[in-house]
Order: C-alpha cells, then structure tokens, then sequence
C-alpha cells in the first residue's frame, strides 16, 4: 500500500516538474523525487541502488543543474521571462519581494493558460496524442501482466546464473557479497568500461562548467 | 504498527509535497523538499524496522548528511546568483 502512494507520489512529483515554468523551482522537484525514489528503492531491498539514487540524484544532479542554470538562464526562453530574468540580476537584495512578485505572476500566468486552453478548447491535434499514449501504455501494461511475482523465487531471472553465482561466487572470487563479486569481477572488464564511461563524462562536464579565468 | 506509522509519515510527506509544487516562493519550495529529506529518513528508520534489518538507520544516517547538500547549494544559488 505504501509503495503505491510513493509511487503515485513519484508520478505527481514528475508531472510538476515537468509543467513547472521556473527551472530553478523543476530542479527543486526533482531532488524530492530522487529522495521519494530512494526510499522506493529501499523497499526494494536494493539499499545500493538507493544509495546512489539519493547521493547522486538528489544531491550531485541538483548541484550539477544549478552550475548549469547559474550558467544560462531561468525560465522558458521567451522575451518576457528574459526582460523579468534581467530584472531579477538588478534586484538580488531584494529577493523576497520578488520571490512574491513571481508567485504573483505565476498565478496570473496560470490563470490566463487556463483561459487560453478553455477558450481553444480540445484540439484534434491533442485528443489524437492522448489516444496514442493510451494505446500506447495498455500494450506496455498488457506485456507485464506475464511477468513472474515480484521476487519469486522461481522466476526465470532467478534460475538461469543466480544459483551459480550464490554458490561458487565466494570460491571463485573471495568477496562475500555476490552483487560485488558479480560487478567487480564476473563483470570486472564491463564495470572498467562503464568507470570509464563515466569518468570521461566527468571531464567533459568540468570542461564545460569550468569559467574561464582569463576573460 | 510500523505500516500504519509509516503510512502517516508518507502523508505527511505528500502534504509536504502540495507546497512544494504550489511554492509560491523558492524559500517554500527549498523547505519542502527538505522537509521531505526529513520524512525520508524517518520513514527509512521505520522500513528498517519492518524488515527487521536495524543497518538501514546507517543508511538513514547518511540520507539526513546529504540531504543538506542540495539545499545549500540552492540557498547559495540564490544568494550569490551562482555557485563559485
């Protein structure tokens, strides 16, 4: 029960952040959705997973897209988010009341979407993408429904290499834990190649985020 | 017991949530997901217990650690307009 209000949680935290005008206010949301997904995973008995969820996701993916955001611009780029972003730089001291004033304008922009969605009405256009997606979701629920139980034991993920791996992991490699002797050396040569992966990307993001002292 | 504890601390967090995507401000949203944060290293503590597995609340410990990350890194975003 409680996992599918987290879950439900998650899909609303989802929806937010992607309807939300502000970026700043979308990164924000999706820090309390990695922590949610967390917890998911947690329950899912897959603490290393949560872990690195709740390390990488809420913490260095929201630092790591504030870098980017200080870097570029708020909002959505149209003329009038960019005049009220430069707004914004000249009034830093008085955050507060802009913070106000945004909300203000939030509201106002809401209401005056609402206006223009009620005045087009459903357009053709829209009804055919929601019929699509539908269709689309009831086929993927439809090809889950002959998925084995959630952790049964005998499902076929489970009989095929794990009963090797519980048996011979310890003699073959002498780590305790069979998730690292899968990783770290079953999949010894793939791990490298993802460290690898991923340190590239590291370098590529310093590069990119780096400021250039000598301008 | 601890489902029934764990179900209230969920809704919590849900209402939490409500003001996180309402905002209107930063400040409000900054302090719900941190509050969040909060629910979730409780609701970590109880999962432990649930499970009978009590090392979970050394995963709680180091949820509540990093869950400052984030909001400081916000709060400075927002005070300097960058984060160097």
């Amino acid at each position: 029960m409680i996992d599918f209000i987290l879950l439900f949680f998650l899909v609303v935290c989802a929806i937010a952040a992607v309807r939300m005008k502000d970026l700043l206010s979308a990164i924000i949301i999706l820090g309390a959705y990695s922590l949610v997904m967390a917890v998911v995973w947690t329950r899912m008995n897959a603490v290393d997973v949560a872990f690195t969820e709740a390390s990488v996701g809420a913490g260095i993916t929201s630092v790591l897209l504030l870098a980017a955001l200080s870097r570029t611009q708020r909002g959505e780029d149209d003329r009038r988010r960019r005049t009220e972003d430069r707004r914004h730089d000249a009034e830093d001291t008085r955050q507060d009341m802009e913070d106000r004033r945004r909300g203000a304008e939030e509201r106002r922009r809401k209401t005056e979407f609402s206006t223009r969605t009620k005045k087009t009405g459903i357009s053709a256009h829209s009804l055919l993408s929601l019929i699509v997606v539908i269709v689309t979701g009831a086929v993927l629920v439809y090809g889950t429904i002959d998925m084995p139980d959630y952790g049964d034991p005998d499902a076929p993920a489970n009989l095929h290499v794990a009963p090797r791996y519980i048996e011979r992991s310890y003699k073959d490699t002498g780590a305790e834990n069979f998730v690292t002797a899968v990783l770290a050396s079953y999949r010894g040569y793939d791990t490298l190649g993802e460290t690898t992966v991923i340190f590239t990307a590291g370098i590529c993001v310093i590069l990119l985020l780096r400021r250039k002292r000598e301008q | 017991m601890f489902d029934a504890a764990a179900a209230v601390i969920v809704l919590a967090a849900i209402l939490v949530l409500y003001r996180a995507i309402k905002g209107p401000r930063i400040y409000d949203r900054v302090l719900a997901v941190n509050v969040i944060g909060t629910k979730t290293v409780v609701l970590l503590a109880l999962t432990g217990f649930i499970y009978e597995r009590p090392q979970f609340l050394d995963i709680a410990l180091v949820y509540a650690l990093m869950n400052f990350i984030a909001t400081i890194a916000f709060l400075k975003y927002r005070e300097t307009g960058g984060l160097d």
